[in-house]
């Protein structure tokens, strides 16, 4: 599985849907994922990845990480992963 | 000055899913003490317990809620809808505002401290679950019993060790005595049954390795055990109101400290308990039919408290019956005042008295009416439920008949 369809399954797991119906143009608030579900979501990311996400649940708009969409998501892994990997 | 009543009560315990099979194993006096099953179980010298078999989270709970409830909360969770349904109360409006919950745990999440560490200690993982501690916390149980059924009144988690169960109770009750909730959701649990919680216990050297015999010559210590047991108080007028059913009156409680030793028990701390519960129910000593001891089944609880039942009560401590519940079910610490006044219900609404099981050689130092080994009937009117706590802390509920 690659990195984005593995994404797909962590964000789908947290919201309780099928990975077919989150697609990359989907923002978490879209698929109804709070700021619980948003650090759960992060945590099974550097998990999966073995990564650490620069993620503060305090101000979660000024951390690196963009959180805005599903494509930011896998685009700021990508970055994680070829810095820290 | 209000009057309090229960109505409603709710267990999970190693006796039984619920309080009808909880009362039935009581009256039959099964034991629930058996070898124990988790991780590393090998490398403990204690390898008995009063374990919970057959409730499994998954099925009961969803992936979310299994996040964030430890063990400790789903006995509580489980426990508190078996006694709000019994109870028929629906918590909106003014009495959702004003109700709340107090529980007793003595360790909150234990297990999840335990999986924890091994983690990061064991393991050399750098990264835990985020909902680490919103799931040990210590309240964890009250809140979501409270987010659960919308009590929105005073709620908290109270803290005394062995006794905290008996504490919350009496908080509760003192809560609704005096007019300030209409009706409390109480009682306690607790879930220490996991390699590091049994390990801690163990350091102590207090605990049995093949038995829980209580006021029996041979006892040599105490049993864990693990589960929950709630209920509801309810103040009288607006339980009698509504036509609930009332399985029994709470009418006093008192609390004392020894304010002597962190673990030896004191005799009269233990006696000013009891006989500031019967003073505070405006009960006296001779009515009361039958006491659930904190009976532990160690060499110095029993027999002080034994000594402090002998002072209270005088010529009468040879006409009441005293038993202890844990030979049963074990020691739930923070949750065992809850699960045994189940026993007071059942003396006082069914007659029936649980024994004192395992007991097979007299104790001179224990030389009261202990029920051994077999249940009996008994028409009893006043109960008293003891629990002494270490760090010197006592708190003893007063229930009589309705």
């Amino acid at each position: 599985m690659g990195v984005k369809e593995q994404v797909i399954a962590i964000i789908a797991e947290q919201a309780v849907l099928e990975p077919e119906d989150v697609t990359l143009e989907c923002t978490l608030e879209s698929l109804g994922i709070d700021s619980m579900g948003l650090v759960e979501s992060i945590f099974a990311i550097e998990e999966a990845f073995d990564i650490s996400v620069p993620f503060n649940a305090n101000n979660p708009t000024a951390s690196d990480f963009d959180i805005t969409s599903v494509a930011s998501i896998i685009a700021g892994i990508e970055r994680l992963r070829a810095v820290q990997g | 000055m209000k009057r309090v009543v229960i109505t409603g009560a709710g267990t999970v315990n190693a006796l039984g899913h619920s309080v009808a099979d909880t009362m039935a194993a009581m009256r039959e006096g099964v034991c629930g003490i058996a070898p124990l099953a988790f991780r590393d179980v090998e490398r403990l010298q204690i390898q008995i317990g009063g374990q919970v078999r057959g409730f499994e989270a998954e099925g009961r709970y969803n992936r979310q809620q299994m996040s964030l409830y430890d063990r400790f909360t789903q006995f509580t969770l489980a426990a508190a809808k078996e006694a709000i349904e019994q109870s028929g109360l629906s918590f909106f409006g003014e009495l959702s505002a004003r109700s709340g919950v107090v529980l007793g745990t003595a360790g909150g999440g234990v297990s999840t401290w335990d999986d924890n560490y091994r983690l990061v200690y064991e393991e050399g993982k750098n990264r835990v679950h985020p909902f680490v501690v919103p799931k040990l916390m210590n309240n964890a149980a009250a809140s979501h019993i409270s987010i659960e059924w919308n009590l929105k009144g005073p709620s908290f988690t109270v803290a005394t060790a062995c006794a905290s169960s008996n504490h919350a109770m009496a908080q509760a009750f003192s809560m609704v005595r005096s007019g300030m909730a209409p009706a409390m959701i109480t009682g306690g649990s607790e879930s220490m049954l996991c390699f590091g919680g049994v390990k801690a216990w163990e350091g102590l050297r207090v605990m049995s390795r093949d038995a829980c015999r209580p006021f029996s010559a041979n006892r040599n210590g105490m049993v864990q055990g693990e589960g929950a047991g709630v209920f509801v108080f309810e103040e009288m007028e607006h339980a009698r109101a509504r036509g609930a059913e009332i399985l029994c009156e709470v009418a006093g409680f008192a609390m004392t400290s020894d304010a002597a030793d962190i673990v030896m028990p004191s005799k009269a701390g233990a006696a000013r308990a009891m006989a500031g519960a019967l003073s505070d129910a405006g009960l006296n000593r001779d009515e009361v039919g039958y006491i659930n001891a904190h009976g532990t089944g160690t060499a110095a609880n029993d027999k002080t408290e034994c000594a402090a039942v002998a002072d209270v009560f005088g010529p009468h401590a040879d006409n009441l019956m005293i038993s202890s519940t844990k030979s049963m079910h074990g020691h739930l610490i923070g949750g065992t005042g809850a699960v045994e006044l189940l026993a007071c219900i059942m003396a006082l609404r069914d007659g029936v008295i649980a024994p004192t099981i395992g007991y097979q050689e007299p104790d001179p130092e224990c030389a009261l009416d202990v029920v051994p080994n077999e249940a009996r009937e008994a028409k009893v009117n006043v109960a008293l439920s003891n629990a002494f706590a270490f760090g010197g802390m006592n708190a003893v509920l007063a229930l009589r008949k309705i």
